[in-house]
C-alpha cells in the first residue's frame, strides 16, 4: 500500500539555530523510520547527517527521538506510529548535537574507560581454563546483550534533566558495571566506585531506562538494584559498621 | 593550502572490527604507540553483526575434532585454491585464541559439563561454532573493545582514510578526514594495518552497511599492493526478501544448524535434489538423518542445507529462476516445522535464535516458531582482497599489513560460516605482532605536502562541481549494475557490459555534486566512499572475466564446471604503471606433503 507521509526531522548544526524541516515521501509497505530517513536524504536533503550501520537492531548506531521517544530508527516501523500525523525525528536530547540527527557520545566511552576492566581468577580447570556452568551465567549474559544504543542514557533524568555528567555514570554503566561485578571469573571489586564515582544513589528508580531498551534488558530490577544493594551491604550494613569500627 | 592535525604512531590500524582491535591489542602489548582508526563509533564495526559463531576445533561437543578435520574443512570449502598455510595457521591457532577471548571476559554458552559450546554450521563436519545465541559478534567485538581501551591505544572514532602514503616504496602512513568536523588528518607511521572489512556495498542487496565500500581493497590498491581472489564475492544464501527495507538483511546459518529446512512453493525439500560430488559422502540420504545429525546423532550425516553457501545460494537462484519460489522472489525457511519433533519448540526456537525472532517479528511481522520465513541470495563476504604472507599478513609493500575480511587466501573461492570470525583472531594477532616487530626496526618514512595538498583538493573538489549528478543516485545506479551483471550467477557478455559502464561510471562519480560544508555532510561521505567502490567493482568483474570455469562462489554459465587448469591458479590484480588495472594469473604454491596427505585422506 502506497501513503503519503510527513516527516519533521531536525537540522541544524551546533552553531546555528536548529528547527524541524518538513519533509513528504510515499511510503512503502513494511517501511520503518530509518528507510524514510534514507530516502529523504538520497532524494531531498543529500547533506543530512544520520547514522547508521546494521539496518536490524545489532549496532545501535540509529538512535534518535522518535515522536518524542528515544529509539532506533531502523526496528521502528511506520505502522507502529499514528496515521495521518507527520512523524517527528530528533536527535537525542541529553548529548550536544554535532548536526541534524548526530549528537556527540563520546562522554560515553571516557565514562566506560574509567571502569577497571574485568580481571579473571587463575584457571582451574585442567586444560587451563574454567567450567562455568550455564545457570551462572545466564542473568550476565542478558547484561551483555546491550548494543551500546544510549538510549537509556538519553532518558535517564538525572543525565537529560540534571545534567550530572559528572557525578553519575547513567544505566548503560550500571549494566555494564553489573556485568562485571556478576561474572563468574571476575575478581576485581568495583563497590566502592559503584558508590562513589558512578554514582549509584543518584538513580531513583523511575524505570525510563528498562522502558526504552531495544533490547529488553531489564535494567532497573536485573542490574541497578541489586548493584544498590551491594552497596549497601557493604558500606551501611549495622554489623559490618561495628567490626569496621573496632578494625 | 588546506591544513590538517597530525598524528604519529609506531602502528597504524585503520579498522576497529574484530581484526583490527585484536591487531591492536597485539601491537599495543609489545609497548608500540598504537593508533586505531573507524568510519562509525567504536564498536559498531560488521564485527558486531556476526550472529551464527567463530570456527575452532575446541572438541568439546564432538572429541573426534582436530586442527586436521578444521583445516581440511576448510580447503574443501574453498575448493582448494585457499593458501593453504594461511589454512593451517587458522585450523591450529583458533581454539587458543577463542580461550583468550574468555580470559578477556567473553561469555560463551556453555556445554553440560561448563566448558564452550559449539554448534553446527554449513561445510564443518563437526558442531565447531562457539557461540552466544546468535549475537556473537556482539561478544566478540565488545570483548575485544573493552578489553583494548585498557592497552594504551588511541581510538579515532567517526575518521576516514582516503589515501595510503609511501616513502621510497615502504609505507609511511594515511590520510584521511575527520567525519564530524570534516577537518583532515594526517597519520604517520612506518608500519599501518589495513582492517577494513568488505565490499558489499557495491551491490544492491547485500548484507553489509554503508561501510562496507571496500576502503582498504582500493586504498591498497591505488598504493600498488598486489589483490588477489577478487572474483570471489560469497552470496549468502539466506537474507531477507521482504519488506522491501530490510531486502538483503541476513538470516543466520544458524537457523539451519538448529534445524531449519530448505522448500520450494511445491513444499518440496529442494536441497536433497542436487548434491555436489565432493560432498556426497558426507550428505544425509533422507531429511530423518538430517534432522538427527542436527540433533547431535554422531553416526547421522549432515541435511543438503548445510552444503556450502555457494551451493546453496545457487540452488535458491535456481527454484526461483525456475517458478518455484515464495510471492517475494525468495524460498522458505522453516524452522518452525521442529515443534513436530519436540515439546517446546516454541521456546527452544527463541533461546537458540532470540535475534532472528526479533527480526523477523519486528520488521516482517512474522512468528518464525509458527510459520517459515522467505530468503534468498544477499551479498554478503569478500573472499578477495589484499595478498599476504601468510605467516606475518604482510602485503607485497612493506611495512603495509591486512587483516580479516580485506585479506584474502585463508578461504579461497568460497568461505565457510564462522571461519570469519576465527580469521579475524587469528591473523589480526599475528598482523598487530609483525607490524609492531616492523615498526621497531623500520623508522617513519617522510611525507610529502604536495601531494598531500593534491590529495586534500580531489576530496573537496565535489563541492565546486557545477552541474554533476548527485552522489546517491551514482551509488544506487551502480549497485543495479554490479547487481546484474556481475552477480550470483555471470556470463562473459554481461561481465564485458560491466567493464564497459564501469568506465563510464568512473566519470560520473568523479563528478558528483555535493552541497552544504564539510561537518558530517553524508553527501560528501558517499561521493568519496564511491570512489573506492568502483575501483573494488572494476577489480571484481576483471578478475571475474578472466576466471573462465565455476568453482565456489564464482559461477558462470557460460563455464558451468571447475577447470583443471584454472583451478591451479590464483588471480591478482594490480596497478600497472600506466596506471591501468591488470590481472595476472599466478600458480598455486604446492601444498606441503603432510598437510596434502591430510587432504587425500579426508577427501
Ligand atoms: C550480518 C552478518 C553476519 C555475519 N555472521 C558471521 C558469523 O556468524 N560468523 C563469522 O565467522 N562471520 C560472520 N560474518 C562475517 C564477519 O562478521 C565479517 O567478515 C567480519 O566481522 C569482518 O571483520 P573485520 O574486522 O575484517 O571488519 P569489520 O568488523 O567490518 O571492521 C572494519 C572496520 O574498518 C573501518 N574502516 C573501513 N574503511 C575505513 C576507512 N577508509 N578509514 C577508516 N576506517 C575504515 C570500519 O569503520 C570498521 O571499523 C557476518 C557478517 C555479516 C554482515
Amino acid at each position: 500500500m502506497i501513503m503519503n507521509a510527513e516527516f519533521q526531522i531536525w537540522r541544524g548544526g551546533k552553531d546555528s539555530a536548529g528547527r524541524f524541516e518538513s519533509y513528504s515521501i510515499e511510503t512503502t509497505e513494511g517501511m520503518v523510520v530509518l528507510d524514510a530517513v534514507h530516502h529523504i536524504q538520497s532524494n531531498q536533503a543529500p547533506d543530512l547527517a544520520v547514522r547508521w550501520n546494521c539496518k536490524a537492531g545489532k549496532c545501535g548506531s540509529c538512535s534518535a527521538e522518535i515522536n518524542g521517544t528515544p529509539k532506533l530508527m531502523c526496528m521502528t516501523r511506520l505502522s507502529e506510529l499514528p496515521v495521518g500525523q507527520p512523524v517527528t525525528i530528533a536527535p537525542l536530547k541529553a548529548f550536544p548535537l554535532i548536526r541534524d540527527l548526530v549528537t556527540d557520545v563520546s562522554w560515553n566511552f571516557r565514562v566506560k574507560k574509567k571502569i577497571p576492566p574485568f580481571r579473571p581468577r587463575k584457571p582451574d580447570a585442567p586444560d587451563g581454563t574454567w567450567r562455568i556452568a550455564q545457570e551462572d551465567i545466564d542473568r550476565v549474559q542478558e547484561f551483555r546483550k546491550c548494543i551500546e544504543c544510549f538510549l537509556c542514557q538519553d532518558v535517564c533524568h538525572v543525565l537529560r534533566d540534571h545534567q550530572q555528567f559528572e557525578s553519575f555514570s547513567g544505566p548503560r554503566y550500571m549494566v555494564y558495571l553489573a556485568a562485571l561485578e556478576m561474572h563468574p571469573l571476575d575478581v576485581e571489586d568495583r563497590i566502592p566506585l559503584i558508590k562513589k564515582e558512578n554514582g549509584i544513589g543518584l538513580c531513583n528508580i523511575t524505570k525510563c531506562c528498562t522502558a526504552v531498551c531495544p533490547e529488553e534488558i531489564r535494567i532497573t530490577d536485573n542490574a541497578i538494584i541489586p548493584l544498590k544493594e551491594r552497596v549497601v551491604d557493604r558500606f551501611y550494613d549495622p554489623i559490618r559498621k561495628l567490626f569496621n569500627l573496632f578494625k | 593550502m588546506i591544513g590538517y592535525d597530525e598524528w604519529h604512531y609506531d602502528v597504524l590500524v585503520i579498522g576497529a572490527g574484530g581484526a583490527g582491535l585484536r591487531a591492536a591489542i597485539e601491537a599495543s602489548a609489545t609497548g608500540a604507540r598504537v593508533g586505531v582508526i573507524c568510519k562509525s563509533l567504536l564498536g559498531k564495526a560488521h564485527t558486531v553483526m556476526a550472529e551464527g559463531g567463530i570456527a575452532a576445533a575446541l572438541s568439546n561437543v564432538d572429541e573426534r575434532d582436530n586442527w586436521q578435520v578444521h583445516f581440511t574443512d576448510t580447503m574443501r570449502g574453498g575448493q582448494y585454491i585457499n593458501n593453504w598455510r594461511m589454512a593451517e595457521l587458522h585450523a591450529r591457532e583458533a581454539p587458543k585464541c577463542v580461550h583468550e577471548l574468555e580470559s578477556w571476559g567473553a561469555l560463551f554458552d556453555r556445554t553440560e559439563d561448563g566448558r564452550i559450546l559449539q554448534r553446527n554450521f554449513g561445510g564443518h563436519k563437526y558442531p565447531r561454532l562457539a557461540h552466544v545465541g546468535d549475537r556473537t559478534g556482539l561478544e566478540m567485538i565488545r570483548t575485544l573493545q573493552d578489553h583494548g581501551i585498557h592497552m594504551g591505544m588511541e581510538v579515532h572514532m567517526e575518521c576516514t582514510i582516503i589515501s595510503l602514503l609511501k616513502d621510497e616504496g615502504r609505507i609511511a602512513g594515511a590520510f584521511g578526514y575527520d567525519r564530524q568536523r570534516g577537518g583532515f588528518i594526517l597519520f604517520h607511521a612506518p608500519a599501518v594495518i589495513l582492517a577494513t572489512g568488505g565490499v558489499g556495498r557495491a551491490y544492491r542487496i547485500t548484507s553489509n552497511s554503508w561501510e562496507y565500500s571496500g576502503d582498504g581493497h582500493a586504498l591498497a590498491y591505488q598504493a600498488g599492493a598486489a589483490l588477489v581472489d577478487m572474483e570471489f564475492l560469497q552470496f549468502h544464501p539466506t537474507g531477507m526478501v521482504w519488506p522491501p527495507g530490510v531486502q538483503g538483511i541476513l538470516v543466520t546459518e544458524g537457523v539451519r544448524g538448529e534445524g531449519g529446512i530448505l522448500l520450494n512453493n511445491k513444499n518440496e525439500r529442494f536441497m536433497f535434489n542436487d548434491i555436489p560430488p565432493l560432498y556426497r559422502n558426507q550428505t544425509a540420504d533422507s531429511p530423518e538423518e538430517g534432522w538427527r545429525y542436527t540433533q547431535g546423532d554422531r553416526d547421522a550425516r549432515r541435511p543438503p542445507e548445510l552444503l556450502t553457501r555457494d551451493h546453496v545460494a545457487r540452488c535458491i537462484v535456481r527454484e526461483i529462476r525456475e517458478g518455484r519460489g515464495s510471492p517475494h522472489k525468495g524460498v522458505y525457511l522453516d524452522i518452525s516445522w521442529i515443534r513436530e519433533k519436540m515439546p517446546d519448540a516454541p521456546g527452544f526456537i527463541r533461546r537458540k535464535l532470540p535475534g532472528m525472532y526479533h527480526q523477523f517479528k519486528k520488521l516482517a511481522g512474522i512468528d518464525i516458531t509458527k510459520e517459515p520465513m522467505e530468503v534468498g541470495p544477499t551479498t554478503h563476504y569478500m573472499m578477495g582482497g589484499v595478498m599476504v604472507d601468510a605467516d606475518t599478513q604482510m602485503s607485497t609493500i612493506p611495512g603495509l599489513f591486512a587483516a580479516g575480511e580485506c585479506a584474502a587466501g585463508l578461504h579461497g573461492a568460497n568461505r565457510l560460516g564462522g571461519n570469519s570470525l576465527s580469521d579475524l583472531l587469528v591473523f589480526g594477532k599475528r598482523a598487530g605482532l609483525y607490524a609492531a616487530e616492523f615498526a621497531s626496526q623500520n623508522k617513519a618514512g617522510k611525507t610529502d605536502d604536495v601531494n598531500i595538498q593534491s590529495l586534500a583538493d580531489d576530496a573537496v573538489s565535489f563541492f565546486r562541481q557545477a552541474d554533476g549528478e548527485n552522489p546517491y543516485a551514482v551509488m544506487t545506479a551502480l549497485q543495479e549494475m554490479m547487481q546484474d551483471f556481475a552477480g550470483i550467477v555471470r556470463t562473459e557478455s554481461e561481465l564485458l557490459q560491466a567493464k564497459e559502464s564501469l568506465i563510464q561510471f568512473r566519470q560520473r562519480a568523479r563528478k558528483v555534486r555535493v552541497e552544504g560544508n564539510r561537518e558530517y555532510n553524508n553527501a560528501w561521505h558517499t561521493a568519496l566512499d564511491l570512489q573506492h567502490m568502483i575501483i573494488v567493482s572494476e577489480a571484481i568483474t576483471l578478475a571475474a572475466i578472466y576466471r573462465k570455469e565455476s568453482r565456489g562462489a564464482h559461477f558462470r554459465i557460460d563455464y558451468p564446471d571447475p577447470d583443471p587448469v584454472n583451478g591451479k591458479m590464483n588471480q591478482v590484480i594490480r596497478k600497472g604503471s600506466d596506471g591501468r588495472m591488470h590481472v595476472e594469473s599466478i600458480p598455486l604454491k604446492p601444498v606441503r606433503p603432510d598437510l596434502q596427505q591430510l587432504i587425500d585422506e579426508m577427501k
